[in-house]
């Protein structure tokens, strides 16, 4: 699922700086899940920004909504009455959300609430794990299911660098918490399903025009396309 | 390959195939536009040592750029091998930067992943990680010996290479650590210099392991080392640095001298010491010593281990 998390209540100021009709809008989908931009949490950020108004002696009109998926023309036409309501809405979906809501309501100024980080997978309640790059090109099938591209801080491809240890990455997150080592779970996996002979492959280098690299992509289904 | 055999003719080549014992520096350029630091660094190391490896952005450190760096080295006598790390270019700027240092004269290239761009002074900035240093490997030896582009255009004047690698046999998976080595020889390299060795013992297990594989006749590889200055660096080695693996008597040992000279002394009496030991080591074609920011201190210990004088190669 696609993660986000809050901006700074700060920022979210900042952002809405000299505006006093806002609109927040939640989505029910990922950022739901992830705890951070549901019905709930857009609900949440609405009376924060009201109280800080009423604070600062400001006038400010705040409601939330919150639509199915925030990235479906559908769901967005849904809500299009309230936001009709409001000129500046603050999206608090991941950021195809974010884009599908200006782009669908052109008139109005969207502004992002939260910073969409990663693809991730939820490990226990409240903890998601980047599980994948969207590279274009997976490499799973030959990796015992382990992606080297967003678990190897250094995406390598040929095995791990000289600072593997005790099963830990040389890298450490930003509250210093421990990452495993990718190499070191793809070697024991590897072993573990008797396919060691993948781990004496020389890979070739990855062609990155799969991905972003190759500048923005776009999907196209012809066969689901309608006639 | 040329008309005499050899893939690029360096000194450090000549070296091994003339069966010696090869000795190389390490040289780390500074974090400013000075030549005067890469050249006085470059000399003491010129006459005790067969090449020099010039370091290419240390740590995830801006610094002068390694193939700048290399050709002032060789102005002052020493001869580079010039280190790229795969966290600072794509494969493109890797080739550009290739060409371009060995139109310069710069022969001998030592390919490294890199430290994580976290480690550095910039640590907000992109890693690129485009190819990985086994593909990178590959990537020069196409381009000398098949003439071709990583993408395979073709190139009129091929580039003069010899290549080298590192691994850590300090490193884990511990096993695997070998099989890495076999297939950075496979992509192509010539010459593997170790992370620093302070654990022998565990080298000496990593060594028989290379020599099951039969992988110390097809690569010539070189026992790193790096002379402890102090029981100061001793400590922050073990503590601090990943996939350093520094024993306790070691430190105990440094750490029993008073503080300053007589600790540098014996940094240096143990390096001479472990580089005997590591010569003595069925496989072990050479040795790399990395004296971290103690660059004159290495003709004293390449004095002490027998290493002096360096032959001279026609």
């Amino acid at each position: 699922m696609i993660t986000a998390e809050r901006k700074p209540f700060e920022e979210i100021l900042e952002l809405l700086e000299g505006h006093d009709k806002v609109l927040v809008a939640g989505c029910e989908t990922c950022v739901a899940v992830c705890l951070t931009g549901g019905e709930k949490e857009a609900e949440i950020l609405s009376t924060e920004l009201g109280i800080k108004a009423k604070e600062d002696g400001r006038e400010l009109a705040t409601e939330s909504i919150s639509a199915i998926r925030q990235c479906e023309w559908e769901y967005l036409d849904a809500i299009a009455e309230k936001v009709a309501e409001y000129p500046v809405v603050i999206s608090m979906a991941c950021g195809i959300g974010i884009q599908s809501m200006a782009e669908r309501f052109p008139e109005k100024l969207v502004l992002p609430a939260v910073n969409t980080n990663m693809l991730g997978m939820p490990q226990e309640h409240a903890v998601w794990l980047e599980r994948c790059g969207a590279c274009g090109d997976c490499v799973l099938g030959e990796t015992g299911g382990i992606c080297p591209i967003v678990r190897c801080s250094k995406s390598l491809l040929n095995g791990p660098c000289g600072g593997s240890h005790d099963g830990l990455c040389e890298v450490t997150g930003p509250d210093n918490e421990e990452i495993p080592c990718a190499w070191q779970l793809i070697h024991d996996k590897l072993n573990e399903q008797g396919r060691q002979d993948l781990l004496l492959k020389v890979t070739e280098p990855k062609d990155w025009s799969k991905s972003n690299s190759g500048g923005p992509r776009t999907m196209v289904k012809e066969e689901a396309k309608p006639v | 390959m040329s008309d005499n055999g050899l893939k690029a003719g360096s000194n450090l080549e000549k070296m091994f195939a003339a069966g010696h014992f090869a000795v190389t520096g390490e040289c780390g350029p500074p974090k400013s536009a000075d030549y005067d630091i890469v050249a006085e660094k470059a000399k003491p190391l010129a006459s005790c040592t067969d090449a020099v490896n010039i370091t290419d952005n240390q740590t995830a450190v801006v610094r002068i750029a390694s193939m700048a760096a290399g050709y002032i080295a060789a102005q002052n006598g020493a001869e580079p091998i010039m280190q790229m790390t795969c966290r600072d270019r794509n494969r493109l700027a890797m080739q550009a930067d290739i060409l371009g240092a060995n139109a310069l004269g710069v022969y001998n290239i030592l390919c490294l992943t890199g430290d994580h761009i976290s480690f550095g002074n910039h640590p907000t900035a992109k890693g690129v990680h485009d190819i990985d240093s086994v593909n990178l490997i590959k990537m020069y030896k196409d381009m000398r010996d098949k003439k071709i582009f990583q993408c395979g255009e073709e190139m009129e004047v091929a580039p003069k290479l010899f290549i080298g690698c590192a691994e850590n046999p300090f490193g884990d998976p511990f096993e695997y650590r070998v099989h890495r080595l076999r297939k950075k020889i496979e992509a192509g390299a010539d010459f593997v210099q170790t992370q620093c060795i302070f654990n022998v013992p565990k080298f000496k297990k990593w060594m028989e392991m290379v020599r099951a594989e039969g992988l110390h006749q097809e690569i010539k590889i070189m026992a790193g080392i790096t002379p402890i200055k102090g029981a100061g660096m001793a400590r922050y080695m073990q503590k601090f640095v990943p996939g350093i693996d520094v024993p306790q008597e070691i430190v105990d040992r440094i750490a029993a001298k008073e503080k300053g000279e007589p600790q540098q002394t014996e940094g240096k009496k143990l390096g001479a010491e472990m580089i005997k030991e590591l010569a003595e080591v069925e496989g072990v074609h050479g040795v790399h010593i990395m004296a971290v920011e103690w660059e004159p201190a290495v003709p004293e210990i390449a004095e002490m281990a027998g290493l002096l004088p360096r032959p001279t190669l026609s």
